[in-house]
């Protein structure tokens, strides 16, 4: 998602002259056109992410649009208070963007993954979370974000692809369509479900949520929960405050029947062993074979 | 050189202000009564003989928000009857600074650190506004040891944000000790010189030291750091210099001692004028 994301901000200034990028220091082979395109809008904030939220609520409070870049943990977890205090508080429009949410720089290890981001971004004040599933995704996202007067985090990483044609990007977007059962995935780790073989998949319906929090279900998803009485989420991301802890808490009252809930979700380093994305999401049961074979004992 | 009449009217001012936030605490017995002594000139000089339209006040110590509410009184931006408020229940004028509540406050701090980085943010942006706007950011010198404070110091300096200033105020301590027993700051001039700063020590409580300062800072091609070097308590003579002026709120002798110490204070520096 790393080039739509630089493509598309780079055609945001265009519309929005008052956007300014900062990075903590990452970018190579990556940032170089929005560096140029940015110009003195273009600060490198050096490996200091703490000043670089807080300088970026700064800015933000004098009328710019800010984003504030770096690999996921580094942006959000590092300078969490800044974020709540500085920029959720105040409740201006910084742009915290985080690259390889989830496993997404694999082989690189524990300390550049964020397995946490989604539950500690979505509990901030007036903070909304931007989670893309595809390439396609990221701009359209970001004209969201550009036009969100209030604080936004976007968890970018390597986008879906997908056997469907999926509708623009929005907070609820049914995939596709089925009877035997319900998927509920947010990010690109959905993509595991959905290219399953197809006798497994044909009988589900799924759908990705992606913009955090959220109010509401839609009440044809809520009805399809109810007639195959069967739920299935997939987050890559760890279990608590995560996506299905919100979905389970919104589905209350909710459902007509006692239902199958089956959430798939990380649990960290079960082995304390390393691996690309992949790896670590079949280890997870979030993709490979253990998935499938949840999917498949789900669908029967 | 400070004249004589814009002198005495400071020294007015700042008595004012002292007498203001004196009452604040005791009318509703809290502390941090040493952390607003201390800071008081700092905040009354910026305020009425450095600051100009425009400009922005970032208190980073905002534990000494009585000093900062009061001053902001003084200048007419907080009615006294907002004042009278102060620390109660459904108040906007909290223990520490509000967010988005009061013209004078552009953020909330409290939290240690943060201070310097909304300094360096408004710099940037007023900069890149390409207007000519000051920013001044008082913080405490215990906060120096919050890593953030010196991820901002870099960031000043590699930014040539002069229009930054940076007054510490130096009182030596900080929560549970002094601060060259807890984490050594000094040769904190030394430091902050290093990091990039054209750096000022002057006397914390004396009006024509941050006149002089004032000038100085003006012709600086680097941005400035002011070491004011301060009493915490200064005046409360009872707890004077020591860590308990920072905590203990003050009994009815206490404030009887302290109010007539800040009246002595001034009636002996008017008298210095004429």
């Amino acid at each position: 998602m790393r080039v739509e994301f630089a493509q598309a901000v780079i055609s945001l200034k265009d519309t929005h002259p008052n956007l300014v990028f900062m990075t903590g220091d990452l970018g190579y082979m990556a940032l170089e056109k929005v560096r140029d395109r940015y110009g003195d809008h273009f600060i490198n904030a050096g490996v200091a992410e703490q000043n670089m939220v807080t300088v970026a609520a700064s800015l933000a409070y004098e009328g710019f649009i800010p984003f504030a870049y770096s690999i996921s943990p580094f942006v959000t977890l590092r300078p969490y208070e800044q974020i709540r205090t500085d920029v959720c508080l105040h409740d201006l429009p910084v742009k915290i963007v985080g690259n390889g949410g989830g496993y997404g720089y694999g082989i690189m290890g524990a300390t550049h993954h964020n397995i946490e981001d989604i539950a500690i971004m979505r509990v901030l004040p007036n903070m909304r979370v931007y989670v893309p599933l595809t390439g396609s995704d990221v701009g359209e996202a970001l004209d969201m974000m550009v036009t969100d007067p209030h604080p936004n985090y976007l968890r970018l990483n390597m986008g879906a692809k997908l056997p469907y044609e999926v509708q623009p990007f929005a907070q609820w977007r049914k995939i596709k369509s089925g009877d035997k059962g319900v998927v509920i995935g947010t990010g690109p780790v959905l993509e595991n479900v959905a290219n399953l073989p197809a006798e497994v998949v044909d009988g589900l319906e799924i759908w990705a949520l992606s913009i955090f929090p959220f109010t509401e279900i839609p009440t044809e998803l809520i009805a399809k929960i109810n007639s195959t009485k069967k739920l299935l989420t997939i987050e890559e991301h760890q279990g608590q405050c995560g996506m299905h802890e919100a979905l389970a808490s919104m589905l209350l009252g909710k459902l007509e029947h006692v239902i199958t809930f089956k959430p798939l979700y990380a649990k960290g380093y079960p082995s304390g062993r390393y691996g690309d994305q992949k790896w670590h999401q079949a280890e997870n049961g979030i993709g490979g074979e253990g998935l499938a074979k949840d999917v498949a004992a789900f669908v029967s | 050189m400070l004249a004589k009449d814009k002198h005495g009217d400071l020294l007015k001012k700042a008595f004012s202000v002292k007498k203001r936030f004196l009452g604040m605490y005791k009318a509703v017995n809290a502390g941090h009564v040493g952390c607003s002594l201390s800071c008081a000139e700092i905040l009354t000089f910026v305020q009425f003989g450095w600051k100009k339209d425009g400009d922005e006040i970032v208190l980073s110590k905002g534990h000494a928000a009585a000093s900062l509410y009061s001053v902001l009184a003084e200048a007419g931006q907080i009615e006294e009857s907002e004042i009278s408020t102060f620390y109660k229940n459904n108040t906007y004028l909290a223990a520490h600074p509000p967010t988005n509540k009061i013209k004078g406050i552009p953020f909330a701090t409290g939290s240690l650190g943060h201070g310097l980085s909304l300094a360096a943010g408004l710099g940037l942006a007023k900069k890149l506004k390409k207007e000519d706007k000051k920013i001044f950011c008082i913080t405490s010198d215990g906060e120096i040891n919050e890593g953030s404070t010196w991820e901002a110091a870099l960031f000043i300096a590699h930014h040539k944000l002069t229009n930054v200033i940076w007054l510490v105020d130096r009182n030596m301590l900080q929560g549970f000790g002094k601060t060259e027993d807890v984490m050594q700051l000094e040769p904190l001039d030394k430091k902050l010189e290093a990091f990039g700063f054209e750096v000022i020590i002057i006397h914390g409580h004396d009006f024509r030291a941050f006149e002089e300062a004032k000038h100085k800072a003006a012709k600086n091609e680097k941005p400035t750091a002011v070491i004011c070097n301060t009493i915490k308590g200064n005046n409360w003579i009872t707890y004077e210099g020591m860590v308990d002026s920072h905590y203990l709120p003050m009994k009815d002798e206490q404030f009887d001692i302290v109010t007539t110490e800040i009246e002595r204070f001034y009636n002996e520096k008017y008298a210095e004028l004429t």
